[in-house]
């Protein structure tokens, strides 16, 4: 098993995690979190990927991605802030007004 | 001359107009002038031309008088378009003069009815109407007319609309003659398609060429026809409208349902003479149905209570008379029945009218009574048109009119001695229900007090109907007596000669069998009815059954009940989910299904969208690695 490996081995446990993460999780905030493991391991992923075949192009894309994520966990955040003043909760489980 | 004669239609036309737009403003003597002026107008001019036109008969036997053309479509041109012959005379005659009078004498029958001014544009419609249907030169204006009749009999019939029994005679009458119009339409349409033409003249020139005698296409046309004239005309198996349409007020039963609108059957076909000849299994048919007819219309006569329908029973009976010389080729027979018809019948239902007004609105014979001497003048003008109605031989109009249908219907070219049996039986039976019904009302005791004297005015028309019930039949002489031969030496420039059989019988002697026979139904009438044998032979017991089976006229309505309307109603209530509907319903019901199951999967948890969107990445992706 080659460096390459590994490290994808490694991209593919923090996904999962990341995952799991979010379909276990109750709180809004921890999903968010879960969705940023998810983004680093898939940018962990391009890396590798670069590094394998000696191309700038992996971390270009980390850099993208990197860039992505600031901007989602800021819009995310302002959402769940908004979450919270209009229902008082954080629980997803306990905010299905969408299904009416 | 012949510019007067588009005034004859136009002038009711113009009564109905102002009639229907102003008539709630106008006082009820305005409504009384307009209503019954612009009638007696109409009628004057009829006169007046009738004398010019006997004259001076116009070349070619008719005047024609176009007005606008209706409409052009490809070949068919029709035009709006009067001609007026000899037959048609005799109509315009009868409806504006009898018409004229029925108006005047309505003017004070219906003076304290609130709809004064509705009554008379309704009838004025009517006559404008009627007289459309005979002067019309071609058949659609034929038949335009024909529906406007038909239109005013159901506005006129339901003219008391806040009784539902009256609502419900008028859809009845309007619903069985359209079973009739409707034939009579799909009649015009046959002869449009074999002729290419829908002018009278036209047709009758053409169709010996087009059609050979007795071939099936003619004789289809013609039934059709003839089923429009049994719808309006109220022969069997279309008469039960009749009896129910004396609901409306008397003068309407006078004017519509005895003297004019029910006998347009009988100008249709004398009208088509031409195609109804060339087909001989038609007018055989003609000939039964106007047999059948008089002799059940007879009987049901006999056995009711009512006068107004003993007199609707009797009016299709003698409308019987004039499909049974029509059916076998006594046209001008059949057209002289209905001149002398329409003066007698007219005088019995107004007659009949200021005697129910006279005594609280009572419609049952037996109700009434002792009516001779406290109303003379009703009584002596009742029995002069009952005489005419009974045939009374020599004195009263109906003797030479129905007389002259007997004889022909054994020794025409049509005739048979079945006919003829069938025709005495119908007199004979004629002969007693006049009898009875004179008797009962007029005689006797007196059983309802009389509630007033009938306005003078409401007289006269019947005291000139009453002239003319006894001296209308002077025009027309049986053969064998003097030679005079006014009335069908006048149709006949229209009507083809009857045509005889080759040994016929003795003239003299079917005119005394008629006559003893008459005489022989009157005495039976007197035997039965006179003083209080009236009452007890009525209630016997023995005889109710038959009573009742007449009574509601043979069980028609009971016949027609069970055969379509209880089996559309069991259909009706079958579909009443409706079949059709069933497939869109179950499209409907389909999608309503499929989303209650989609929106299971809508519940609003996050964490389901989620599981939903990486099984769909799965699946994708294993689609990738597999094909």
């Amino acid at each position: 098993m080659n460096s390459a490996q590994m490290v994808l081995l490694v991209a593919t446990v923090l996904f999962t995690l990341g995952l799991v993460g979010v379909l276990t999780r109750k709180n809004v905030i921890f999903m968010l979190i879960s969705v940023e493991i998810m983004l680093n391991a898939a940018g962990m992923a391009f890396v590798a990927a670069g590094s394998k075949w000696q191309q700038p192009d992996g971390q270009v894309m980390f850099l993208f991605i990197l860039a992505m994520a600031a901007a989602e966990v800021s819009v995310g955040l302002a959402l769940v802030l908004q979450i919270y003043h209009q229902h008082k909760t954080m629980d997803v489980d306990r905010l299905k007004e969408l299904r009416d | 001359m012949q510019q007067l004669l588009t005034y004859i239609p136009t002038l009711p036309l113009i009564g109905f107009i102002v009639l229907s737009l102003f008539g709630r403003k106008l006082s009820k003597p305005v409504i009384a002038a307009i209503g019954a002026g612009t009638v007696c107008i109409a009628a004057i001019i009829s006169i007046v031309l009738g004398i010019a036109f006997l004259q001076t008969p116009p070349s070619g036997g008719a005047w024609q008088q176009l007005l606008w053309s209706w409409f052009k479509v490809g070949t068919l041109t029709v035009d709006i378009s009067l001609r007026v012959d000899a037959l048609t005379l005799v109509f315009i005659f009868i409806i504006t003069f009898v018409g004229a009078l029925i108006h005047i004498y309505s003017t004070f029958f219906m003076w304290r009815d609130a709809d004064y001014a509705r009554f008379f544009a309704c009838m004025n419609l009517f006559v404008c109407s009627m007289l459309l249907l005979v002067m019309a030169d071609n058949l659609l204006l034929l038949y335009l007319g024909w529906e406007g009749v038909g239109l005013c009999s159901y506005l006129l019939i339901g003219f008391w609309y806040d009784v539902p029994s009256n609502c419900r005679a008028a859809n009845k009458a309007f619903l069985i003659t359209r079973i009739g119009d409707t034939a009579l339409l799909i009649g015009l349409f046959l002869l449009f398609k074999e002729l290419g033409s829908l002018n009278m003249t036209t047709i009758l020139q053409q169709a010996p060429g087009h059609f050979a005698a007795g071939s099936s296409t003619i004789t289809l046309i013609t039934i059709l026809l003839l089923a429009g004239g049994m719808g309006k005309s109220a022969q069997l198996p279309l008469q039960t409208w009749l009896p129910d349409a004396m609901a409306g007020p008397s003068p309407v039963s006078a004017l519509i349902h005895a003297a004019t609108m029910v006998t347009a059957g009988v100008y249709l076909i004398a009208r088509m003479n031409g195609l109804f000849l060339m087909s001989p299994v038609t007018m055989a048919i003609v000939a039964i149905v106007g047999a059948i007819t008089l002799f059940v219309a007879g009987c049901s006569a006999l056995a009711q209570t009512d006068i107004k329908r003993i007199l609707a029973y009797s009016t299709i009976s003698q409308i019987g008379y004039m499909f049974l010389a029509l059916g076998v080729g006594a046209w001008s027979a059949a057209v002289f029945h209905f001149f002398t018809h329409a003066f007698f019948k007219a005088l019995l239902f107004l007659a009949a009218g200021v005697v129910i007004e006279a005594l609280h609105h009572e419609h049952n014979i037996f109700m009434m009574g002792g009516l001779r001497k406290r109303m003379p003048a009703v009584y002596i003008t009742f029995l002069a048109g009952a005489a005419a109605l009974s045939a009374l031989p020599l004195v009263s109009a109906g003797f030479y009119s129905k007389d002259a249908i007997l004889w022909y219907s054994w020794s025409a070219a049509g005739g048979s001695p079945v006919l003829w049996f069938m025709a005495l039986a119908g007199a004979f039976i004629t002969a007693l229900y006049s009898t009875r019904l004179m008797l009962v009302v007029f005689w006797g005791e007196m059983k309802t007090p009389i509630h007033e004297q009938p306005n003078r005015g409401m007289i006269i028309p019947l005291l000139i109907l009453a002239f003319f019930s006894v001296t209308a039949g002077f025009i027309e002489w049986p053969h064998n007596m003097f030679q005079v031969t006014l009335f069908a030496d006048h149709v006949q420039r229209v009507l083809p000669e009857t045509l005889m059989k080759q040994n016929e019988p003795s003239e003299a002697l079917l005119q005394g069998i008629a006559a003893l026979v008459t005489l022989a139904g009157i005495y039976l009438g007197y035997v039965l009815y006179y003083g209080k044998s009236g009452v007890r032979w009525q209630q016997s017991p023995g005889l109710s059954a038959t009573r009742n089976f007449l009574f509601s006229g043979w069980k028609f309505d009971q016949l027609y009940s069970f055969v379509f309307v209880k089996p559309y109603l069991f259909l009706t209530r079958i579909n009443k989910g409706d079949v059709i509907d069933r497939l869109y319903s179950a499209i409907a019901q389909g999608s309503m299904r499929m989303n209650t199951w989609l929106s299971v999967s809508q519940n609003g948890s996050l964490r389901m969208y989620i599981v939903g969107v990486l099984a769909g990445i799965l699946f994708i992706i294993t689609l990738q690695l597999f094909l």
